[in-house]
């Protein structure tokens, strides 16, 4: 499941914007960790979600994120410099 | 091709699932990709209203050739001033609802954005209904 290519990076802590914003195929990094980032996720067809600032997701996220093949990534690192690395090393934006 | 999803007020768990619906419906018959993903934002936004700000409600979907049609309507407070609710960042979700990442007052200016055709009434203690109309072609924004 790790071994996949994401085409953007899209960092957002609101829900509608990562509706909106956000492109197919992209990284969704975010700090919201409920049910609806991962149906947002489902809609937009990122390829996996990001948390930030050391957010781990409930059991519910888990689970509805294993139906829907998303993988989930943890990092301690707050949003802005978790983006900033990835955009150093060539993730660009959504 | 039509579809009705009952939407339950305050049902976090469920919410977003019609809209899901919808896409994967719009996508099986071919609409434009621009078309699937316009209305999706407004199918997800109107249900979100509900589940934020009403009992319950109906999000329905009408597909046709050339448009899709989003109803949804509700059992609910209703909207007191419509204007001042298509404000960007006007907002009246409870703080647990905006915790989780709702209530930026970017729902009904979202579905205005994505939308072509748009018709809402809303009467107090009542509820609101709102229509809207997504042309299928290829650009839009």
């Amino acid at each position: 499941m790790l071994d996949i290519d994401v085409s953007s990076g899209f960092g957002c802590d609101l829900i509608s914007d990562s509706l909106c914003f956000s492109r197919p195929d992209c990284l969704l990094i975010t700090g919201l960790t409920n049910v609806q980032i991962v149906r947002v996720a489902d809609m937009v067809e990122a390829k996996a979600i990001l948390f930030v600032r050391g957010k781990k997701p409930g059991p519910e996220v888990i689970q509805l994120a294993e139906e829907h093949k998303l993988p989930l990534l943890v990092t301690n690192r707050f949003l802005f410099e978790s983006c900033g690395i990835l955009y150093q090393h060539g993730l660009h934006s959504s | 091709m039509q579809m009705e999803f009952e939407v339950k007020g305050m049902d976090f768990k469920s919410a977003g699932e019609a809209s899901a619906k919808i896409k994967k419906a719009l996508q099986l018959v071919g609409m434009e990709i621009d078309t699937v993903r316009r209305a999706v934002i407004v199918a997800y936004e109107a249900e979100m209203n509900i589940v934020i700000h009403a009992r319950q409600g109906t999000l329905t979907a009408k597909v046709h050739p050339d448009r899709v049609e989003i109803e949804a309507k509700d059992e609910g407070p209703g909207i007191p001033d419509i204007e001042l609710a298509f404000q960007e960042g006007y907002s009246t979700a409870p703080e647990h609802v905006r915790e989780m990442g709702f209530g930026a007052g970017m729902g009904l200016p979202n579905i205005k954005k994505f939308s072509n055709e748009l018709e809402i009434n809303s009467e107090l203690d009542i509820g609101t209904r709102l229509k809207t109309i997504i042309f299928n072609q290829v650009s839009g924004e």
